[in-house]
């Protein structure tokens, strides 16, 4: 295969912002994660826990609690507003002022007619859940002191309130408290320190489970008022605490500020014993800060906070032991590209929530660097957070957009680096998802809503609207999340989140065709720029390469299918994120992952079901006349890990972006005091 | 573990007036692997029958003329081919008696060497480099011949090699101080020419010696500064060109072998698998600077597995033929049987069991009791070598007889009767019958006082199988019956011999009334100190109580059991010990004093140990002696040095861990630029 140059790049600081609450919505297998810059993620759970939309954040949007009804999804924060997103166009659809300070929890009742807010002024807020918006009902009767947590009897006829120092129970219908139980403080020195019930739950058979700042994890009984059992977890906080509500109810797991998770089932203490009883069954230990984040799947205890990570554990007991089901899944990064690269400047372009950041590479002879990068120049976001951006080939062009505006930059490199906001930009240019520039950088490509491309040329001159790309015409559609443009600038293809790929044609301007719906999500698109077959890499791993001319998978792509991917390829647990082909050899096709890069050669045989798919060092180890004969289409590396973007330079030397997650790992705050042994 | 056997001659030499050639050009194998053929520096050529030992036939050339290169065997047509003066070539069978009367024919140039394989046709090598097969040669003997070698380049080695089908010449040649290899092909001919790397300047290798293994030529050569080097030849990438540019060879030292002081000059080494080398002109680790031993090393492990020492001048000329190496020296040729088996860590380490008989042989160069009382002869026979044909059953009839036979039969016939049974008998057998037997002998000796048998309680001692467990009375017999020999074999080889012993025999061995004393004018040429001991440092004590103390010195002891006992010690003999206590340190201290390998020596700790000890049991007594005073303030100068050392050495330490993290970070850096290779 050869040698490649590889500038090995980590000065991307790239910082994920800690999780701050989730909501798993069971009927869609959805999870919507909050995060504590306001961005919002919902992940598919049954596409391979991709992440198939990001709700870009905006500052002083601290989400507090996120809540599901039906496929709607509610967030309210620190702000004092209740907030529905669209998610299809991936913004604050509106907000509701709730006016009663800060928010700090948001519940439903099961019929998800009705919305329960906690303020911090000690109101419980109800909420009618219409058609389109909500709107006030009521409120129940005001108590002194912050309402922390909530959570509906699944009759909704009741509402337990944890407090600070105690919780209440409401009967919905009055709105009057008909029970107070008392939480009592820490022992010792903390005894003064009033304890907040930072989380609660409210079984069927009237049971309260409560989780609060004093460590413990307490069962009540909810018609009785009484205290059945206590459990003291950890010397710090429970701070989350869920129950499988969507299942019988039988587990209840409480995350932490140790960073543990510890389940509790309520099951029979011994075998042939029938009354049941909570029990603390398992602890996991997968976060290193505060879990204050959780959710319950039917098969997995979901998992995230202060340490950014997303942790997907599944329950051992649920599923199938030794498959790809049962293995711990973390996911660190997000599962799109945040790295652009202008492969003939030799540009990159990061993105941040706030700000764009260009760096010019270094060059170099051999291993010796002549010119050490060197940062072109940053480009600040004001209060809404940046949704993509992109960077012509060439260098020369740089758009972004956020849910509200875009803007189109125009970059000069003489003497002096020259930086002009194009300031007169179409009308049509208003929220995007996507932005592409053509290979030549004279048109650049946005995706809009409703499912429609618009199509925009640049030049020095003027930016001007030329086209609007629909494939249907007035049929309300799920949104592009990709765009690909080809390098003869003949072809568009778009993809979104419904699984769909289409393919345009640009010299006419409309639809050309549209490539057969897989199952799973495609991840990243590419299209051949000699061969013009769209690559597409899906989130089940799966490879497609489809002909543009004849309308059909190409050959390449149905031996593929027809022998199968091995298993440890399908089984890797991040997506393939960017896909580049090299130009002086069109078999050659790099893509890679967080955890590797591959260059696939189409030219050799697909590796047999039994063999090794990592076998660079079997065949470094080999003498060159048998590397042939054992060598297959997948030339996987593994030397770079934590990969952010792997691009083809045009000069062929390779461009890796690290974002090594130790360096990630050095930048949170300390976590909370543990007692080790001996110190 | 490779070991070498009791060797036998095979024939006298001849050598030079001046002792500068063994007087043997060369040896070859003959019909099978019984049959060599050995050619002497001037007229005769002699085919021996190994085993037996004896010559089959002898051909000698007329007076005036000589040979010029070893007869080799040509097995094909079971007829020898010699070189008289260069340019005639000699072939005869074995039944023609006068070679004068056999074929011969004139060549126009000057021959190097004739070389053959077994089973393959003769090959001509020229002194010009260029190589003829036998039969195109006599076809036109006259036939011009192209010169190879550049001018002033001359062939220094030569040698044939078999690589599957393939014949090849191997040529070292010298030319202004740089040396080449020539790797010629035959059939179809074609050669590459390496360039050796350079050693120290003036350098140039004393011998090589090639193999074929695993599809590669391994050259194995020796520098005078003792470097072993393997370079590893490909077969297969011969290039077919003339090999008109001379690569680099790539070299990988293989040993670094102990020279001693100054250079090797007559040395020789072979390899013998491809773990084994034997090494022959080299000196023996452990026996000082002499040269004449035979030595296999193993190169895997660096370790030395079997030494033999050859009586008389070594030539460094060395050849081996199925398992037998042939070696003249002085003024014999020896045979000298050898077993290389697998070698593996534990018994390169002497961890298996059966090895300990090799290793007993080594007390030949330390400096030993009686060698030094009474000369070579009193040393026990070292008969040990092992033959194994005795089954385990006999080994104990065997036993049983020889104590029976102890019990009543004078010394002598005991002596005889011990020894052979120690050589019939396997080592893994001995055991539980020597310890049986030296007890027998020890009973004996101490209820009969006219009873005594040195010798053969020495040999006892001598197989390791003893230990002072096995045989408490066997010390203090022999330091009742002055036996210091005995004494210091047993505080050599015994690991267990109580405190309580140990200072009985330091007693014993310091006190001015022991009657090896007798001897005092030795003691100012102490060998161990006499190479550089200053004027004013005189040793205390005569080199045989010296040797004696030495070995006491590095008995093992723990010092709660023998601070008791040594407080038994007079003040006059605590001053003495001391004394020669503080002359080693000094000794060692002063000129870094070269640990002699193999030399047993004690070391410094195991120097101050005992000095802290003497001074612990001593010192209030040695306070109020006023001889000792000076002595006393002498150690305290030494402590006061160490103390000043090692706060140097703390003070260093902090700098040196931070050069070592300094090196950890370098590796993690922002941006590099890296190659890769994909395969």
């Amino acid at each position: 295969m050869g040698e490649f140059k590889v500038h090995r790049v980590r000065f991307f600081d790239y910082m994920p912002s800690a999780i701050r609450t989730m909501a798993f919505n069971s009927q869609t297998e959805r999870l919507a994660v909050a995060r504590a810059d306001g961005a919002v993620e919902i992940f598919n759970f049954n596409d391979n826990f991709f992440q198939e939309k990001v709700i870009p954040g905006q500052d002083g949007r601290a989400t507090e609690a996120l809540c599901w009804v039906g496929h709607r999804l509610f967030s309210a924060g620190l702000n004092g507003e209740i907030t529905e997103y669209d998610l299809e166009n991936l913004r604050p659809q509106y907000t509701v002022d709730a006016y009663g300070g800060p928010i700090w929890t948001i519940s439903s009742n099961s019929q998800g007619t009705q919305l329960a807010v906690g303020c911090e002024d000690g109101t419980v807020k109800i909420f009618a859940i219409l058609e389109e918006r909500i709107q006030f009902q009521r409120n129940l009767n005001r108590h002194k002191g912050r309402i922390i947590s909530l959570c509906w009897h699944p009759s909704s006829a009741q509402i337990a309130a944890g407090m600070t120092d105690m919780i209440k129970i409401f009967d919905a219908e009055t709105g009057h408290a008909t029970r107070r139980l008392l939480v009592d403080r820490a022992m010792g020195a903390s005894k003064n320190k009033e304890v907040v019930v930072w989380s609660v739950g409210y079984l069927s058979d009237h049971t309260i489970i409560s989780g609060d700042s004093a460590g413990k994890v307490q069962i009540w009984n909810g018609l009785t008022g009484t205290l059945v059992r206590t459990y003291l977890v950890t010397k710090w906080d429970v701070l989350s605490l869920v129950i499988n509500a969507s299942q019988d109810e039988s587990s209840v797991i409480a995350g932490t500020s140790e960073g543990t998770v510890i389940q509790f089932q309520f099951i029979s203490s011994t075998v042939d014993q029938h009354d049941k009883e909570w029990v603390r069954t398992r602890t996991f230990r997968n976060h290193s800060h505060d879990v204050s984040a959780l959710a319950h799947t039917d098969t997995a205890v979901v998992s995230g906070g202060m340490d950014t990570q997303l942790v997907v554990r599944p329950l051992l007991d649920k599923v199938e032991k030794n498959t790809q089901e049962s293995a711990l899944r973390k996911i660190a990064f997000p599962h799109r590209s945040l790295v652009g690269c202008a492969k003939k400047a030799g540009l990159l372009l990061f993105q941040f929530p706030d700000r764009l950041e260009l760096w010019k590479l270094g060059e170099s002879e051999g291993h010796v660097c002549l010119m050490y990068p060197y940062f072109v120049c940053r480009f600040l976001q004001g209060e809404d957070h940046i949704c993509c951006s992109a960077l012509s080939a060439c260098g020369g062009w740089l758009a972004y957009s956020t849910v509200s505006s875009v803007r189109l930059y125009r970059i000069q490199y003489n003497n002096t680096i020259s930086i002009n906001k194009v300031s007169k930009l179409p009308k049509e240019l208003r929220s995007v998802h996507q932005l592409c520039f053509s290979s030549d950088s004279s048109k650049l490509f946005a995706s809009s809503c409703q499912s429609s491309v618009i199509v925009v040329a640049v030049s020095q001159q003027e930016c001007r609207y030329l086209h609007t790309l629909k494939h249907k015409t007035g049929e309300w559609k799920a949104r592009m999340h990709l765009l690909c443009a080809s390098d003869d600038g003949k072809w568009l293809a778009t993809a979104n989140t419904d699984c769909e790929i289409h393919i345009y044609n640009l010299h006419k301007m409309k639809l050309h065709c549209m490539v057969p719906v897989y199952n799973s999500c495609p991840t990243t698109i590419a299209i051949h720029p000699v061969t013009n077959n769209l690559i597409s890499v899906h989130a089940d791993q799966q490879i497609f390469e489809f002909s543009l001319v004849q309308k059909e998978y190409t050959q390449w792509s149905r031996r593929l299918q027809a022998q199968g991917l091995l298993s440890l390829w399908l089984e890797r647990d991040t997506p393939i994120t960017h896909i580049t082909f090299n130009p002086k050899n069109p078999d050659h096709i790099i893509l890679h992952d967080t955890y590797m890069f591959c260059i696939i050669d189409q030219s050799l045989p697909f590796p047999e079901l039994n063999a090794v798919l990592w076998n660079q060092m079997t065949l470094k180890s080999l003498p060159v006349s048998q590397r042939i004969g054992q060598s297959h289409a997948f030339k996987i590396c593994k030397s770079f890990q934590h990969l952010m973007c792997v691009s083809l330079l045009e000069d062929l030397s390779l461009v890796v972006v690290e974002r090594p997650l130790l360096d990630i790992m050095s930048q949170l705050p300390a976590p909370v005091r543990q007692k080790k042994f001996a110190t | 573990m490779a070991a070498l056997y009791e060797g036998y001659t095979l024939c006298g030499l001849v050598p030079d007036q001046n002792l500068s050639s063994s007087g043997i050009q060369g040896i070859e194998e003959e019909r099978d692997r019984d049959h060599v053929v050995v050619t002497d520096s001037t007229r005769s050529v002699t085919l021996y029958k190994v085993s037996d030992q004896k010559p089959l036939g002898s051909w000698t050339v007329k007076q005036g003329q000589k040979l010029t290169c070893p007869a080799v065997f040509n097995s094909q047509t079971n007829e020898y081919v010699a070189v008289t003066d260069n340019k005639v070539i000699r072939i005869w069978k074995e039944d023609d008696i006068l070679l004068d009367k056999a074929f011969k024919a004139t060549v126009s140039s000057d021959v190097w060497k004739v070389h053959c394989t077994h089973g393959g046709e003769p090959v001509v090598l020229f002194q010009r480099g260029a190589v003829r097969l036998l039969d195109s040669l006599l076809a036109a003997p006259q036939q011009p011949i192209e010169e190879v070698l550049a001018q002033e380049e001359a062939i220094r080695w030569s040698t044939i090699i078999v690589a599957e089908t393939q014949q090849f010449i191997i040529i070292t040649t010298e030319q202004k101080g740089e040396h080449f290899l020539y790797l010629q092909r035959l059939n179809p001919n074609s050669v590459q020419r390496y360039r050796l790397e350079r050693e120290e300047p003036g350098l140039s290798p004393l011998s090589f010696s090639a193999t074929y293994r695993d599809k590669h030529i391994c050259l194995l050569y020796l520098y005078p500064n003792g470097h072993v080097y393997q370079s590893v030849l490909s077969v297969r990438g011969l290039g077919t060109e003339e090999g008109v540019q001379a690569l680099p060879l790539p070299r990988s030292l293989l040993l670094g072998l102990p020279v001693g002081d100054g250079q090797l000059e007559a040395a020789s080494a072979m390899a013998l698998d491809e773990a084994h080398v034997a090494v022959v002109g080299v000196p023996h680790p452990s026996a000082g600077g002499g040269k004449d031993f035979l030595c296999i090393w193993n190169t895997n492990f660096q370790t030395l597995q079997a030494g033999k020492e050859m009586a008389g001048k070594i030539y460094g000329q060395l050849w081996s033929y199925s398992n037998k190496v042939f070696i003249p020296h002085g003024k014999t040729l020896s045979i000298i049987p050898f077993e290389c088996p697998k070698s593996s860590l534990a018994s390169a380490l002497g961890k298996l069991k059966h090895t300990k008989t090799e290793e007993s042989k080594t007390p030949n160069s330390v400096p030993s009791w009686n060698n030094i009382l009474h000369g070579e002869k009193a040393q026990p026979s070292k008969s040990a070598e092992t033959r194994r044909t005795v089954s385990w059953i006999s080994v104990f009839a065997n036993c049983e007889f020889v104590i029976v036979h102890t019990l009543t039969a004078p010394v002598e016939e005991i002596q005889k009767e011990v020894e052979g049974f120690l050589t019939r008998a396997e080592f893994q057998d001995l055991q539980p019958s020597v310890g049986q037997l030296a007890l027998t002998l020890v009973s004996r000796s101490l209820a009969d006082p006219a009873f005594y048998s040195s010798s053969t309680l020495a040999q006892l001692v001598h197989t390791r199988c003893l230990c002072h467990s096995v045989c408490p009375d066997l010390v203090l017999l022999a330091l009742e019956k002055k036996d210091y020999f005995l004494c210091q074999l047993c505080l050599q080889f015994f690991p267990d011999i109580p405190e309580a012993v140990t200072c009985a025999c330091l007693k014993a061995f310091i006190s001015p009334t022991s009657s090896v004393v007798n001897d005092r004018q030795t003691r100012a040429e102490d060998v161990k100190k006499k190479a550089s001991a200053p004027s004013q440092l005189s040793c205390p004590v005569g080199l045989h109580k010296a040797v004696l103390i030495n070995e006491i010195l590095q008995t093992p002891y723990s010092d709660t059991f023998l601070l008791p006992h040594l407080k038994d010690l007079s003040s006059q003999h605590v001053m003495l010990f001391l004394q020669y206590l503080q002359f080693l340190y000094l000794k060692y201290s002063q000129d870094a004093f070269p640990q002699m390998e193999g030399f047993r020596s004690p070391s410094l700790s195991q120097i101050m140990d005992w000095v802290c000890l003497l001074l612990d049991a001593h010192f209030t007594v040695l306070v109020m002696t006023p001889e000792a005073k000076g002595l006393l303030l002498n150690l305290h100068r030494f402590v006061k040095s160490q103390v000043r050392l090692v706060s140097e050495l703390g003070k260093i330490e902090g700098s040196l861990q931070e050069l070592r993290k300094m090196k950890a970070k370098e590796s993690i850096g922002q941006y590099s630029i890296e190659i890769i290779e994909l395969f």
